[in-house]
């Protein structure tokens, strides 16, 4: 164990974290959480610019003949496809609503999965668990008619349960066996999709008279209050808890100190007296609570009020996203989910409008992401200057066990 | 005052160790599968219902051979076979066996449910078989993947979109300028992934695991993007050809083993060439040493001259070669399309085989014909038309990867370095 | 013909770590090479071993410069390094550890195992250093691998070769057998560079001695001019005093009890092998050993930390053997882990995180689940300004301390209550003489307050040091008992137990 002598005079730089940090638990300026990702956005929407570029087929077919009139419809291909972009995620009132309406399953998976990165655990099973939180709560929906203001929070009850008992189904099995929590959530995530698909297909769910996989509606009661007639509803209010929900747990909590104390030395942590192997089943258990939340929402906060299959989407890969975009912290993803929000809903305008498919916004989340996690990359690109704690994002040790 | 030493000539009872607590689990579970066996499969079989299983395929040179077999009487046997290995490991003097009577007690409860599953039916055996080594391909091939990758300390999540990109890229390659181009499109493409994983974590030391999901997700956003964007557009781009099966003379005419090992197409073949040729490399060769000793001990490695980063840069990227040929697998070989999300999973699957083949080619090769057969076993069940649910059916390779990592992860031991970026002073 | 160092500098972002060094062997010479940590000598040997490049200054062999990029480099020009911590690959064999980079191989890069292992016997018999060529190393003892690293370097035709801190994982028979192997090396006409801070062998073993002191040569010595004292502060700059000021212990009561124990490592190997021995209130007991010997999982055991396989562990009148870390610690028993960075401290973490690591859960750092920061931030104001921890402050992340004051915030974290049993586990392993001062000096403190005292360390001084009564553990066994004033060639001997292939060297 080597023992550099500490260096001479100038702490200033050297760890000390200011109010900013105290506050938010994060390890750097404001300036420095703030312009990483701001650039990541930038880089990221240029390159996708440069893909609807090279993949407008029918314009490609005429840069042959024609270069002048190509490059012409080609930047206004480019042109069309951002000004729908921005005007169906901020251009009018509905429009915010619509940002605001996509980012809540978004910041409700992204703070699941937060939670769990703080804590060391990657959980890549929110789908999963937001299938079967979801359920939970449909099935509450349609076999209960309660008054409104009891109806829902039973909904919400019931998805965070057995949301939260997916989940912890994993963190079990990493508690017990050392089963990496990659593969066991990936794997549940398929098993949820299947069994959703057959409870579906069951008395108990489906829509008498139907052969689809499609369930009954939900009583009324349990729809999600929406606000006037946009399709914003309760559930984004519920996001915003969960945000201030998950912040008090992390920072102001003795069980949080104990998330997070595994999250960057389990030895340590276990060497302190907690008990590391619960603490992973508690992690997961409120992760799962989380997505489940997000996946009730999916359900209740959207007509028709029923469930299909995977009617999650693709909203827990994008929640990886959104953690690492928002560096694990509450407000962080809170951020980001209203970034992935507007995409999603200028997304929607731009396929409709512009013609491009909706997946070119996987792409560039996609590339946000990487530039995220490579904080190295961006900073190379526009040659910025390193802060010293900067060495790496490393948060997996290896396969466990 | 003290006692220094103390040798007691009464042996002191002592607690359990973790070996004989998991050996106490195991036994309990073989028992309990007994009482299952007896249960559903033999009083659950009709009195006279016989299971016909085909050995031989149709035209082959031994043809007609079958095993016409009562499910219930093979179930009661089953079942008794089962209770007394479980009771025998329950003995403490019989620990070490406790994998062994695992695996037997797991194969003979696959053949009890299938017998079941077949009763009064006619059920090609040879079929599943021959469809358990097809369909381990592309677990092994991703497992093989990850293995390259692990063995020099890089773990490698993102073979799912390594072999899902590859797929892509073969396709529309295959179907431009024929399968063997497209062979080589898919390889190539595995390959730049995997440059991509091994720059992301060797050079900017990104978390490992993050980068891997973080390919996976562009992997599936670029190539779901695509497909519609393009595909949808230029459908003669995404009918590639097919490599057709192949049958090895002389060794592909031997009854039963003949058509499950011998009549495959390139990729079954390659596949067992790729394992040997694994095998020999990283225990025989010194670029076997080299690689190995980088995934054990990069700073040892370092400080006799071994280029650590250029170690782990090739090796990926072979891997990614690799991942490229089993991506090819899907679209050139199997369906002959690309759908969105057309390896589900697979991937992961592989990753799973390689821990439980212990990160060793030939072991990985075993871990994949397991999984084959979960697959196979899927996809069999469906036709035969029991009365499980076919959403269930789907959820077998998944179930039986849970069990595996579950079960064998905590005693397997990875490279040492695994996981972590080596940092050069 | 000689190997040279002349006027070498490294300076790393914010630390000068080589100031204008000068270091020279000759052929069949040894040289000490001394100082604390932090002094200087593991950058200087690893530019030598073209782990560094020099910012300036260079190395010269017989009067001509080197180029040294990469070990390659430095292997290829003669000169050979032996790591105070192996640079072996644990699960290969003791010939694939040989041959390591210089692999003889027949065609398309098959190995040669045969001619390795012929190599491997050649030298092995040419030097005595009796191995198996083909034993794994992990299974093998510490003063053999220490051998298989020897034999790595010789099998490269070194011409100078560097032990750094070779001493450190050895018993002292294997010391005195370590010391004949480099007798035979210096006959073979080698010039060998012996880096420690174990100022006897120093004098013991060495034709001349150099100083390092933050950086800088500060003295070049021959054996027969100075004593240990002289030495001592030479390296630190000021006198030292190497005694630790004890009065005579008045043990009370028997506090903690241990009955048979026998405990199991990861391996499934018993680590702990039956082993019975009190420790009474207002007593220090030390137990010595080299590590290895089944200390780390004693300890574990006695923490919770590890389940035992059979035997009692007794606190008093309670039976703790199966209790939990957190119960066995509010049992008031404080524990020092012998690895800070990674079971003591949380990294990244602050400061005032890490004091209250043992406390969060309870009052007044905590009401029921929610945390009271300014509860924790008095508490860690008050034990920083009490236990004199060099910080710019309580929010800063205890990362960025030096390791002597690393160490002093998980003693004061550990001690700021009362306490009726200390365990400390190589208390003060690789940190400076100050701060070595200070936590013995508090060890102490506790004792005189009646604490029972339990230590383990590998630093036999140490052990003498501070111990009223002192254990030997060895292969999981105690191997001798003695009193606190016992020699260390007596302690030494009781560290024989079964050690017949280490005789054969």
């Amino acid at each position: 164990m080597n023992d550099a002598p500490p260096p001479d005079g100038g702490w200033d730089d050297q760890g000390y974290p200011g109010w900013f940090q105290r506050v938010s638990g994060v390890g750097s300026s404001v300036g420095q959480a703030v312009l990483v990702p701001a650039l990541a956005v930038l880089t990221a929407l240029i390159i996708g610019a440069f893909i609807i570029a090279i993949t407008d087929v029918d314009t490609l077919r005429i840069w042959g003949s024609d270069p002048g009139e190509a490059f012409g419809l080609t930047m206004s291909g480019i042109f069309d496809a951002y000004k729908a972009l921005f005007v169906g995620s901020v251009g009018s009132p509905r429009a915010i609503s619509e940002t605001l309406y996509a980012a809540t399953p978004l910041i409700l998976a992204g703070l699941a999965v937060a939670v769990g990165f703080q804590a060391g655990l990657f959980n890549i099973g929110v789908n999963g668990q937001m299938l079967i939180g979801g359920m939970a709560g449909l099935w509450v929906g349609f076999t209960f008619s309660l008054p409104m203001i009891i109806h829902i929070p039973l909904v919400v009850i019931a998805a965070i349960v057995f949301g939260g008992m997916w989940a912890a189904i994993a963190g079990f099995l990493k508690a017990r066996t050392g089963a990496h929590e990659v593969i066991t959530t990936i794997m549940l995530n398929f098993i949820a999709l299947y069994l959703i698909d057959y409870l579906l297909k069951s008395s108990w769910f489906q829509e008498p008279g139907r052969n689809d996989p499609i369930s009954k509606p939900a009583n009324p009661s349990a729809h999600f209050p929406t606000l006037g007639d946009y399709r914003l509803n309760i559930g984004f209010v519920i996001a915003l808890g969960a945000v201030w929900f998950v912040w008090w747990l992390m920072y102001r909590s003795t069980i949080g100190f104990e998330f997070r104390a595994v999250g960057f030395n389990p030895s340590g942590a276990k060497y302190a007296g907690m008990n590391v192997a619960w603490i992973y089943v508690a992690v997961m258990a409120v992760s799962g609570a989380l997505a489940g939340i997000g996946g009730a929402n999916q359900i209740l906060g959207l007509e028709p009020y029923r469930g299909i299959s995977n009617f999650a989407g693709t909203v827990g890969f994008d929640a990886i996203a959104l953690a690492l975009l928002g560096r694990s912290h509450p407000v962080g993803v809170l951020i980001a989910g209203l970034l992935f929000g507007a995409l999603r809903a200028g997304g929607r305008e731009m396929q409709g409008a512009a013609g491009i498919p909706i997946d070119l916004v996987l792409v560039l989340q996609a590339l946000i992401i990487v530039m995220i996690a490579a904080p190295e990359l961006v900073r190379a690109i526009y040659r910025i200057k390193t802060p010293e704690e900067e060495t790496g994002t490393t948060i997996s040790t290896g396969w466990g066990g | 005052m003290t006692t220094a030493t103390s040798t007691s000539d009464v042996p002191v009872r002592t607690r359990a160790t973790p070996q004989e607590r998991r050996a106490t689990g195991v036994g309990i579970v073989l028992i309990v599968l007994g009482v299952f066996v007896f249960w559903a499969f033999g009083l659950g079989s009709e009195p006279g219902a016989d299971a016909t299983f085909n050995l031989s395929l149709p035209g082959a040179t031994f043809e007609n051979i079958t095993w016409v077999v009562s499910a219930r009487w093979l179930a009661f046997a089953v079942a008794v076979i089962l209770a007394f290995l479980g009771g025998m490991i329950l003995r403490r003097s019989n620990v070490r066996w406790t994998n062994l009577a695992l695996a037997i007690g797991l194969i003979l409860f696959a053949l009890a449910f299938l017998t079941w599953a077949a009763g009064g039916k006619s059920f090609s055996l040879v079929g599943m078989l021959r469809s358990t080594v097809l369909l381990s391909v592309p677990v092994t091939l991703g497992a093989m993947t990850g293995l390259m990758c692990e063995r020099v300390a890089v773990i490698n999540i993102a073979i799912e979109g390594q072999l899902l990109t590859a797929a892509f890229v073969g396709t529309i390659v295959g179907s431009a300028w024929g399968i063997w181009a497209g062979l080589v499109g898919a390889m190539l493409t595995g390959a730049l992934l995997g440059a991509v994983l091994a720059v992301l974590a060797i050079k900017f030391r990104i978390d490992q695991i993050i980068a891997g999901v973080v390919i996976n997700i562009f992997a599936l956003g670029l190539t779901s993007f695509l497909a519609r964007r393009v595909l949808s557009e230029a459908p003669d781009l995404n009918s590639p050809g097919r490599f057709t099966a192949f049958k090895i003379p002389i060794l592909g005419d031997i009854p039963v083993l003949g058509p499950m090992f011998f009549e495959h197409n390139l990729f079954v073949y390659a596949t067992f060439i790729l394992v040997i040729v694994l095998h020999f490399g990283l225990f025989y060769t010194r670029w076997g040493l080299r690689s190995r000793s980088v995934g054990e001990h990069p700073k040892a490695a370092d400080t006799v001259g071994i280029n650590v980063y250029r170690t782990r840069y090739r090796n990926v990227i072979l891997g990614g070669f690799i991942a490229g040929f089993g991506g090819a697998f899907f679209t050139l070989a199997q369906v002959s399309r690309f759908e969105e999300n057309l390896t589900a999973g697979i991937g992961f699957i592989g990753l799973a085989a390689m821990i439980f083949g212990r990160w060793m080619p030939l072991g990985v090769f075993g871990a994949g014909l397991v999984f084959g057969f979960a697959l196979a076993l899927q996809q069999k069940l469906g036709i035969l038309g029991t009365p499980i649910p076919s959403e269930f059916l789907s959820m077998t390779p998944y179930i039986v990867t849970i069990i595996v990592v579950a079960g064998v992860v905590g005693r397997a031991r990875p490279p040492a370095a695994d996981g972590k970026p080596y940092i050069k002073d | 013909m000689a190997l040279e160092l002349r006027g070498i500098t490294k300076q790393f972002p914010g630390v000068l770590a080589n100031d204008d060094v000068n270091l020279s062997v000759a052929e069949g010479e040894t040289v000490a090479l001394l100082g604390e940590n932090g002094a200087g000598k593991t950058t200087l040997m690893n530019i030598l071993y073209g782990l560094y490049t020099p910012t300036s200054g260079e190395v010269l062999i017989d009067g001509a410069p080197l180029t040294l990029n990469s070990p390659g480099d430095a292997i290829a020009a003669g000169i050979g390094m032996v790591h105070q911590h192996f640079m072996l690959v644990p699960v290969f064999t003791v010939a694939e550890n040989v041959i390591l980079g210089d692999e003889p191989t027949k065609r398309i890069g098959w190995l040669d195992k045969r001619r390795a292992r012929k190599t491997v016997t050649e030298i092995s018999s040419r030097y005595k250093l009796q191995v198996d060529p083909d034993a794994v190393v992990e299974d093998l003892p510490v003063g053999v691998q220490q051998r298989v690293e020897i034999i790595k370097v010789l099998e490269r035709e070194a011409r100078y070769v560097v032990f750094d801190e070779p001493t450190s994982v050895l018993t002292p028979t294997e010391v005195e057998g370590f010391f004949r192997i480099v007798e035979g090396l210096k006959a073979d006409g080698k010039g060998i560079i012996f880096i420690s801070h174990k100022l006897g062998e120093a004098l013991e073993i060495a034709d001349r001695i150099v100083i390092m002191r933050r950086g800088k040569t500060v003295a070049e010595v021959r054996p027969e001019d100075v004593d240990e004292t002289q030495l001592a502060e030479l390296m630190v700059g000021r006198p030292v005093d190497l005694v630790v000021h004890r009065e005579e212990s008045n043990p009370g009561d028997v506090v903690l009890a241990v009955e048979g124990l026998t405990v199991l490592d990861d391996r499934l190997q018993r680590a702990v092998d039956d082993v019975s021995f009190t420790v009474r209130s207002g007593e220090i007991v030390g137990i010595a050993g080299v590590q290895g010997n089944g200390q780390t999982e004693l300890v574990e055991t006695l923490t919770g930390l590890r389940p035992s396989l059979g035997g009692t562990v007794m606190l008093g009148d309670a039976d703790i053997t199966t209790e939990s870390p957190r119960a066995i610690h509010n049992r008031a028993i404080a524990h020092v882990p012998e690895d800070r960075q990674e079971s003591g401290l949380i990294l990244p973490f602050s400061v005032t995180e890490n004091i209250i690591l043992d406390s969060y859960h309870q009052e007044p750092i905590s009401h029921g689940v929610r945390m009271d920061w300014d509860a924790a931030r008095k508490r860690a104001e008050r034990l920083v300004e009490e236990y004199d921890v060099r910080t710019p402050g309580i929010d800063v992340l205890v990362s960025t301390l030096s390791g002597g004051n690393q160490q002093k915030v998980i003693v004061a974290r550990e001690f700021d209550r009362d306490v009726t049993l200390v365990i400390a586990s190589q208390p003060t392993r690789g940190i400076d003489v100050g701060s070595i001062e200070y936590i013995h000096s508090r060890i102490v403190e506790e004792r005189d307050q009646g604490a029972a005292v339990l230590i383990v360390s590998s630093e036999l001084d140490e052990i003498t040091a501070l111990s009223d009564r002192i254990l030997v553990m060895f292969e999981g066994r105690i191997a001798g008992e003695f009193d606190g004033s016992a020699s260390t060639t007596e302690i030494g001997l009781a560290m024989l137990g079964s050690q017949s292939e280490e005789e054969a060297s």
